[in-house]
């Protein structure tokens, strides 16, 4: 299963913090509250305005500081469909694609301009906005990762894989005891 | 195509013949290791969520201390480990790719025996010259701070060059060691006589070709590659704000310390206890100042008692702490009170430096060069 992402693009700059996605004060709320400040000190309007399957354009260390999951949960509930950037901090770039939100390296931030209508394809590798015309090639993710990423996380997917290898093995033994 | 050491490494894991930075790869995991106070109680409720059994028990360690891994010899060049703790690149020093991850992360390595990584860039930090008395790997890496900045996020730091050469294990591993501060995924050293000798004082078995097998090519490439001559270099102090704003000794000294620590994680095995001792025998802790010390472990501990280490820095005003304490406000020495976490409180600042700063710095009551008491010009 391929999974391309289409939508409109928010660039930010370098040095957006897990703080900045997930804000202190409000992570005891719900996330359908608590996801209102996503971005809020920077973009007063995203949490409002951000559709379904848009793109995150972002400079350098995207994620840095604070060890938060809810950085990319709160992006996830909001609809984005995938985050681009320069540079990710290991943390976020990790928790991104083990929470099911594809985050790809992206040396030309700077020649995507907010509203731009972008077309991710994260399997093979394309980045195509629509409105300058321009493509570009990212590394790819490959299909073993875009399992987890499309099985929405790392804990879904080993769910779903280790009740298949039961399910397996159940059916050898079967098979076994027919024969 | 010539490989560097991490893709060397991560290509025998991921079962390929060659993988470049950028590659994303699924690597079977040699070694999955925790400490025993964070790890087992998160991972056994996640693994019983999935209702999973651990993949290969006797690839598992839980250890109090990262420095254990070296003193049972379960690093072993060209190995890919993973740890549910977020400093223990040590492991480096062998030549064994360590890194970090999370409980969710580490409860799928424990399933599945396999983990997900990008592989990464590599800086290649090239040291020629001898480490003048009195500075030591830690300064290096303070130093390396300064000059590489925090953010080397999706990268590797690989050490190579004759002051590398001449460094024994305990410095090595506090080079590697302190990776996390750069923001790299790891650091590494490729293997040579001196690695594969500890490994065998430790009780490994380990193959005589290892220190061939597990280094860069030549003509490697390396993203960045930052050259430094050792022999000019004089200890280092880490300021409050940032590792990355590191300065020389000489332009940081003065700050007054209530409180200085030399404990495990990576400051407190043999060679760094007896770093404390070289500058505190026959001298004393200046009024006002409470010094702790929480060597490395057990092992290390009986050694220094052995050798009259702790006898010269209990003598000189240290208190002892159970050894691989691992801050000086951990529970070990009492319950946190309102703004202490555990390593300060609120109010506090923290400087780092090495043993040897450390040391001077607790003799003198505020920031000061270890080297005039090294020398003997200071009292």
């Amino acid at each position: 299963m391929n999974v391309v992402v289409s939508g409109w693009a928010w660039t930010l700059g370098n040095d957006i913090n897990a703080d900045v996605l997930a804000p202190g004060a409000y992570m005891k709320l719900p996330m359908e509250q608590s996801a209102l400040y996503c971005l809020q000190s920077i973009e007063p309007e995203f949490a409002r305005s951000v559709s379904q399957g848009d793109i995150l354009v972002a400079g350098y260390n995207f994620g840095l500081g604070v060890n938060r999951e809810q950085a990319v949960q709160a992006l996830k509930f909001l609809g984005v469909g995938a985050v681009l950037a320069r540079s990710f901090s290991r943390i976020f770039y990790r928790d991104a694609i083990n929470l099911g939100l594809p985050a790809l390296l992206f040396p030309w931030a700077d020649e995507i301009a907010t509203g731009d209508q972008l077309v991710v394809d994260p399997m093979a590798g394309d980045v195509r906005n629509v409105t300058t015309g321009h493509a570009y090639r990212v590394e790819p993710i490959p299909r073993h990762v875009m399992r987890i990423i499309n099985d929405g996380g790392l804990m879904p997917h080993l769910k779903k894989k280790l009740a298949r290898q039961r399910m397996e093995a159940t059916r050898q033994l079967l098979d076994d005891t027919a024969q | 195509m010539p490989s560097t050491l991490v893709e060397k490494i991560i290509a025998r894991a991921a079962g390929k013949s060659r993988v470049a930075p950028g590659d994303i790869v699924t690597c079977k995991v040699d070694l999955a290791m925790f400490r025993d106070a964070a790890g087992p109680g998160r991972i056994a409720p996640r693994l019983k969520e999935l209702g999973a059994t651990v993949w290969d028990p006797s690839r598992v360690v839980v250890v109090n201390d990262h420095s254990t891994l070296a003193q049972r010899a379960h690093l072993m060049p060209g190995a890919f480990c993973a740890s549910g703790d977020g400093h223990p690149t040590l492991a480096g020093a062998f030549g064994c790719y360590l890194a970090g991850f999370g409980a969710t992360e580490m409860t799928g390595v424990m399933a599945t025996g396999k983990i997900w990584t990008r592989v990464p860039e590599s800086v290649l930090v090239r040291l020629a010259g001898k480490l003048p008395d009195g500075t030591t790997a830690k300064d290096i890496m303070f130093f390396l701070c300064r000059r590489l900045g925090s953010h080397n996020s999706l990268k590797v730091i690989e050490y190579s060059g004759s002051t590398i050469e001449q460094l024994s294990m305990s410095e090595r591993m506090a080079l590697t060691n302190l990776a996390a501060e750069l923001g790299a995924d790891t650091a590494l050293i490729a293997p040579d006589a001196v690695t594969l000798e500890a490994i065998r004082t430790a009780g490994g078995d380990i193959d005589p070709n290892a220190a061939n097998n597990w280094r860069s090519d030549p003509g490697a490439f390396h993203e960045t590659v930052c050259d430094i001559d050792a022999s000019t270099l004089v200890p280092q102090i880490a300021r409050p704000e940032s590792p990355a704003k590191a300065l020389p000794i000489t332009d940081a000294q003065g700050a007054r310390i209530d409180q200085a620590y030399i404990g495990a994680y990576v400051g407190a095995k043999l060679s760094e206890l007896r770093m404390a001792a070289r500058v505190l025998k026959d001298r004393r802790v200046a009024k006002g100042v409470r010094l702790l010390i929480a060597p490395a472990s057990a092992q290390t501990a009986r050694t220094a008692t052995a050798d009259g280490t702790l006898t010269t820095l209990v003598e000189a005003g240290a208190v002892l702490l159970p050894t691989a304490t691992t801050s000086p406000s951990s529970t070990a020495a009492g319950f946190f009170v309102d703004g202490e976490n555990r390593m300060r409180h609120s109010d506090a600042d923290v400087y780092l430096g090495s043993p040897y700063t450390v040391a001077a710095s607790a003799i003198a009551g505020r920031i000061t060069d270890p080297r005039p008491y090294l020398e003997g010009r200071a009292i």
